[in-house]
């Protein structure tokens, strides 16, 4: 007791030294910042005065879905505030109370609609990978211990299911570090290989591919390389008639993507398939975002090489593989060459955590590939129809043939990007993540024959595997709500609403 | 995620128990997302195999849900040791968490701003 008296006293003594220091200051800080106001504004009010007032009704925000995020910027200025005054417990006791309580009641982080970029890794593909980063490190390729021996079990485990999730053979497997990869692969490989010999210089591929796809062949054709750019039609599928006609005697591959990242749509690649081996051309599909969502299998659709990607099926990013036939075998000029692993094809370790992790990953879809669908289809369907019950909106691709998980709708006389802005709270995307950081219209709306504008006003909504009925629903309503609003600032819809053609306008020039 | 229900009592019980078992554990994602698929693949799953008749099949299906509730078990640790903040939609379309029972504490964001 006697030792505790002084103690208590101490810190009521400094308790009161600290408040006596701090009000004062605090106070003064506040008298001149209402002097300044005060000032300014007597200065500003005479030049207000010709301005209208803006009516209330017109810039209306609907509350209970506005954008949340703000509210992160007022807890960093609480925060701030209470560095200021040194520790905030002598300010008010309740104030770390109410901090918390921000962040415990509403959370803050977006929905996540992007399942085309990338998507989360299943926990049943984790727990697969863990082992293989903690305890089994041994090299694969090592053929002299037992650490070696165990992982590769666990590689040549994880080839299997990737093989039967495609209807290959384990050995048709190679694994690379993605499916751009694997597309340069097999497009570059191909085409060195059987141009070396000067007769086959001739590729296809469509307007609609994946920049990796386009972007290599470019690059054949600096090399000398003669490439075909097969339109699309309006629902964004191939025409088959003038794929045949644009096979050629020196034509050594076609190249067409098995489900489109962007629109979704799904090609006829057993027609395309047939074609090809009727005309002894190899066929690529980049099946990136095909695997493990759509049933496929390389032998009845004729596929001779095929990209696959993991993290597109809930496993690890930075691993995928690339289907190469051996019967009739696919000859390639090898890009990265060393110490021939992977058949020579793509020398270099493999890492077994992230294959056994797509291995696991391939088992699992291959195994919920009927559940999954089923449910991706209802969730669509749900949003979809919701979507499409707006006025001046339409989908994007074919509504028969494309792949339910991705949604691609056009939202007439709203600008995409001030859309996404305005859905700060569900994570989406105008098109593909590699071309998000430009502001240009998506190059494959533009094969469609779409229109800049319509281009513009797209958005492409990923459902996955953990995507919940609650989410679509909130979606839904957020975005029914933000577009309305949007338009609602437009004047180009009060046009539309009055009736007018847009077309007819003649915008004055400045 | 697959096990069945059936007509024996000793092995009711047991398929019971490991569907409560599975439910309560996958109750314990931290992550939204994971949480709700975990509860509803149980339930389908559970659901999907009720008419499941063969005992040795029924003996398979168990075993198989014990080795995903050991995988959720584990799961769900790590997923608590690495929480991020919720989801706009937890707790309805309100985005109010209403502190359910048996729902797992949650600290301040700890991912990155």
């Amino acid at each position: 007791m006697a030792n505790l008296a002084p103690s208590a006293l101490r810190q009521a003594s400094r308790l009161a030294s600290k408040s006596v220091l701090s009000t004062p200051t605090r106070r003064s800080v506040a008298a001149v910042g209402r002097v300044a106001k005060t000032a300014s504004q007597s200065s500003v009010a005479p030049t207000r005065s010709y301005v209208t007032e803006s009516k209330r009704d017109n810039a209306q925000v609907q509350v209970e879905t506005a954008i949340r995020l703000d509210k992160k910027d007022f807890e960093k200025a609480g925060l701030a505030l209470s560095g200021q005054d040194g520790s905030n417990v002598h300010v008010s006791p309740m104030a770390d109370v109410l901090k918390q309580a921000t962040v415990m009641d509403e959370g803050q982080r977006p929905i996540y609609l992007d399942m085309q970029a990338t998507t989360p890794v299943d926990p049943r593909v984790l727990d697969a990978m863990m082992p293989f980063f903690t305890g089994f490190y041994g090299n694969p390729h090592s053929r002299t211990h037992a650490y070696g021996w165990e992982s590769e079990k666990a590689v040549e485990e994880a080839r299997e299911h990737i093989a039967a999730l495609i209807g290959a053979d384990p050995k048709e497997i190679i694994f690379t570090s993605g499916a751009t990869e694997s597309n340069n692969m097999s497009i570059k490989g191909v085409a060195r290989f059987f141009g070396r010999s000067g007769k086959k210089k001739h590729i296809i591929t469509s307007q609609t591919e994946h920049k990796c796809v386009l972007d290599s062949c470019r690059h054949l054709q600096d090399e000398g390389f003669e490439v075909t750019y097969l339109p699309v039609l309006h629902t964004g599928l191939i025409d088959l008639e003038q794929l045949k006609e644009a096979i050629r005697p020196d034509t050594a591959l076609v190249s067409i993507m098995a489900v489109n990242n962007e629109i979704g749509v799904i090609q006829p690649l057993e027609e395309i398939g047939k074609i090809c081996r009727e005309r002894k051309v190899f066929f690529h599909t980049d099946a990136a975002q095909a695997v493990g969502k759509i049933p496929m299998d390389v032998n009845a659709m004729n596929i001779d090489l095929m990209s696959i990607s993991s993290h597109k099926i809930y496993g690890p990013k930075g691993i995928g593989a690339c289907f190469v036939r051996r019967r009739p075998r696919v000859r390639l000029d090898p890009i990265i060459s060393g110490g021939g692993q992977e058949r020579g094809l793509r020398s270099g370790t493999l890492a077994p955590p992230l294959v056994v992790g797509f291995g696991e990953a391939c088992r699992i879809a291959k195994q919920e590939l009927e559940y999954d669908s089923k449910r991706v289809k209802f969730l669509s369907d749900r949003l979809l129809k919701g979507l499409l019950s707006m006025e001046h909106t339409n989908q994007n691709g074919d509504p028969e043939h494309f792949y339910p998980g991705c949604v691609n709708v056009s939202f007439a006389y709203v600008e995409g990007e001030s859309l996404l802005m305005a859905l700060k709270d569900i994570a989406l995307s105008s098109g593909s993540a590699c071309t998000s950081a430009s502001l240009e219209p998506s190059y494959v709306l533009r094969a469609l024959g779409n229109s800049d504008e319509s281009a513009h006003s797209s958005i492409r909504f990923g459902i996955g595997r953990f995507t919940t009925e609650q989410e679509i629903d909130y979606v839904l309503k957020a975005v029914t709500e933000r577009v309305g609003f949007l338009r609602e600032l437009s004047p180009l819809w009060e046009l539309v609403q009055e009736g007018v053609d847009l077309n007819t306008i003649e915008w004055s020039q400045h | 995620m697959s096990v069945a229900s059936a007509s024996g009592g000793e092995t009711a019980r047991q398929v019971l128990s490991l569907y409560r078992q599975l439910l309560r554990q996958g109750n314990q994602f931290a992550s939204y997302n994971f949480r709700e698929y975990s509860k509803r693949r149980t339930r389908d799953a559970f659901r999907e195999n009720r008419s499941v008749e063969d005992q040795r099949r029924v003996q398979e299906l168990v075993q198989d849900g014990l080795k995903q509730l050991q995988m959720l078990k584990r799961q769900t640790v790590i997923s608590q040791m690495y929480q991020q903040d919720r989801l706009v939609v937890e707790g309805g379309i309100s985005g109010k968490d209403k502190g359910g029972k048996g729902e797992i504490m949650r600290q301040k964001d700890t991912g990155w701003d």
